[in-house]
């Protein structure tokens, strides 16, 4: 009778499981067959394994949006740590005039459309002469990176005793002396989420890269996926070779370090 | 007497001006802290949203000297019908984000705490969907959406149902994107269920055990009261992301067929970079702005109010 009344629960967790999982399972199943065998059974699962289309859209210039993608990524979010770390210290732990303005003008920045700001990114780049370069992505990447990371940051740092940074300003310490050497070490867990939700949602990012890139050689990955689209008009197996390529870094990512992945992309959500 | 009064005032004059040098020092440590991300900040935030504003003034196609032409774009834009279809459909995308995708994120949340085998497996696989790029999200459900190789016509094949064109069909396709957003989103909030739940007291369902409580009570009288701070910050989320709606809808229909999923984010980034009205993007862009300000406000004065009464209530 007991397990009986379990049958609904493995109903559910059925069902949401195989709404959840069968979209990748049938983009790799696909990824994995020839054209003629895409036409011929749709939807059988993994019924020929060819690697072809693998190669195929490395021919294609995926390496080269896969190394956009990882050099901006990497730039803005080393960036973001450093400076969203510089501000978050005295806003978190020195009294001043401005100090709540200045914070909440930043973290307001979340709420913040994004298309409010194309137009006069996209101008400013093109009169820095820097538009349809990783250069442009990268400056934009910070400023909306910085109120998540600020949030963050600020909600670690007030946890730190203040006496910790009182014995370290007896012994003479600046403030610069204290945020590196008293603040940064203790950061290690905050600094882990900054990152960790800064580098999905950059690698994943794609109105900006839409607006400030027109050539293949500076497309960031969610950009050239779009265009391989044009590319594999009917060729579906290749479409899924590239999408399960570009998906597999965070996926690989994310099976290495569940926890805290999961814990950084909703660091800003779960209060403490 | 006198030189003690004179010793006295240099040294407080010494003291004043100690501690005025260093009030100095202090301004200067927080201005080079914070110097760095206000000037990132201000050139491609706060200035772009001044600029945006600036612009919506202007006739003007991005290149050449515009016109000013005082409030015109916001006229004709409160008259454009297209701009209304993409606010109905940005409330659309609101409502479901906040009636199915929170309640959704919820019961998967729960299915976590269920008394089944699998529990590791499930909050792997759920997770999923939210960690890949919106932009591989929408390609790959163009596909699954498809008329005839798709795997959702396949199933109402099964089902037996008449094959549907979910993405050409003008009542259809906005159907269609919200499922796949409900997909891609409700794993965030059954994380942030998940992490409520886990702060519940397990001593509160003991105490509900010895009285006799059943499933639904335990559900009803205690796990949904203690998760209703985070049922709001989730809805606040939902809210502030829905206004931000874009990719997924610019991959997957652009906006089509004939105008029927537009969003303002769609819309607005055809006048700016198709048709190169700028000046009617930025009325359009500033618009947005202007709601998600509101919005926010909105939400602010709510929880100051809320704050406020749970202070009188103590």
């Amino acid at each position: 009778m007991k397990s009986f009344s379990k049958i609904p629960l493995y109903f559910i967790a059925a069902v949401l499981l195989i709404v959840s999982g069968y979209p990748f399972v049938y983009m790799i199943s696909t990824a994995l067959k020839t054209q003629s065998e895409f036409f011929e059974q749709p939807f059988a699962l993994f019924t020929s394994f060819n690697l072809e289309n693998f190669t195929n859209v490395f021919k294609l210039g995926l390496t080269g949006y896969f190394f956009n993608s990882v050099l901006v990524t990497v730039i803005a979010v080393g960036a973001v740590v450093i400076i969203g770390a510089l501000a978050s210290y005295p806003l978190s732990r020195m009294k001043f005039r401005f100090n709540r303005v200045l914070f909440l003008l930043f973290i307001s920045g979340m709420m913040l459309p994004i298309h409010a700001t194309l137009i006069p990114i996209f101008k400013l780049s093109e009169s820095m002469g820097i538009y349809d370069t990783l250069f442009a992505l990268i400056g934009p990447y910070i400023a909306f990176s910085l109120p998540i990371s600020i949030f963050i940051l600020t909600q670690f740092m007030r946890e730190i005793p203040k006496s910790l940074e009182e014995a370290a300003k007896m012994d003479g310490c600046t403030h610069l002396g204290i945020f590196r050497h008293v603040i940064m070490p203790m950061l290690k867990p905050a600094l882990m989420a900054v990152i960790i939700y800064n580098a999905i949602h950059l690698w994943n990012e794609f109105v900006f890269a839409l607006v400030l890139i027109s050539s293949p050689e500076s497309m960031t990955l969610p950009l050239g996926l779009q265009a391989f689209r044009g590319d594999f008009a009917v060729n579906v197996p290749g479409l899924m070779a590239a999408l399960t390529l570009a998906s597999l870094p965070i996926l690989i990512v994310y099976l290495f370090s569940q926890e805290k992945v999961v814990k950084g992309l909703t660091g800003g959500a779960v209060k403490g | 007497m006198q030189q003690a009064d004179a010793r006295l005032s240099t040294v407080l004059e010494e003291a004043r001006s100690k501690s005025k040098k260093k009030k100095w020092r202090n301004a200067l440590t927080i201005l080079l802290f914070v110097s760095p991300a206000l000037i990132v900040y201000a050139m491609y935030v706060i200035y772009p949203i001044l600029a945006t504003l600036n612009y919506s003034f202007y006739d003007w196609n991005g290149s050449s000297v515009g016109t000013y032409i005082g409030l015109q774009n916001y006229v004709q834009l409160f008259s454009d019908s297209i701009f209304w279809t993409a606010l109905r459909n940005n409330t659309w995308i609101t409502l479901t984000s906040v009636f199915v995708q929170i309640p959704l994120g919820l019961i998967m949340a729960l299915m976590l705490f269920a008394p089944i085998k699998g529990i590791r497996l499930m909050s792997s696989v759920y997770f999923f969907p939210f960690l890949m790029s919106t932009v591989a999200i929408g390609l790959l459900w163009i596909y699954m959406f498809d008329p005839i190789n798709g795997s959702i016509n396949q199933l109402i094949n099964l089902l037996g149902f008449e094959n549907v064109a979910w993405l050409s069909g003008e009542n259809t396709a906005i159907i269609a994107v919200l499922f796949v957003i409900v997909w891609q989103f409700a794993p965030f909030y059954m994380i942030l269920f998940r992490a409520a739940i886990v702060g519940i007291p397990e001593e509160l369902y003991e105490a509900a055990d010895i009285d006799g409580a059943n499933p639904w009570h335990k559900f009803s009288r205690i796990t949904l009261p203690l998760l209703m701070p985070t049922i709001v910050s989730s809805s606040i989320l939902a809210i502030v992301g829905s206004l931000k709606a874009f990719d997924i809808f610019y991959v997957m229909t652009g906006g089509g067929p004939n105008h029927a999923t537009e969003l303002m984010g769609t819309y607005m980034f055809k006048q700016a970079f198709v048709n190169f009205n700028m000046g009617y993007a930025s009325a359009i862009a500033f618009v947005m702005f202007f709601i998600a300000l509101i919005v926010t406000i909105l939400i602010q004065a709510l929880d100051f109010y809320r704050q406020k009464k749970g202070v009188f209530s103590e």
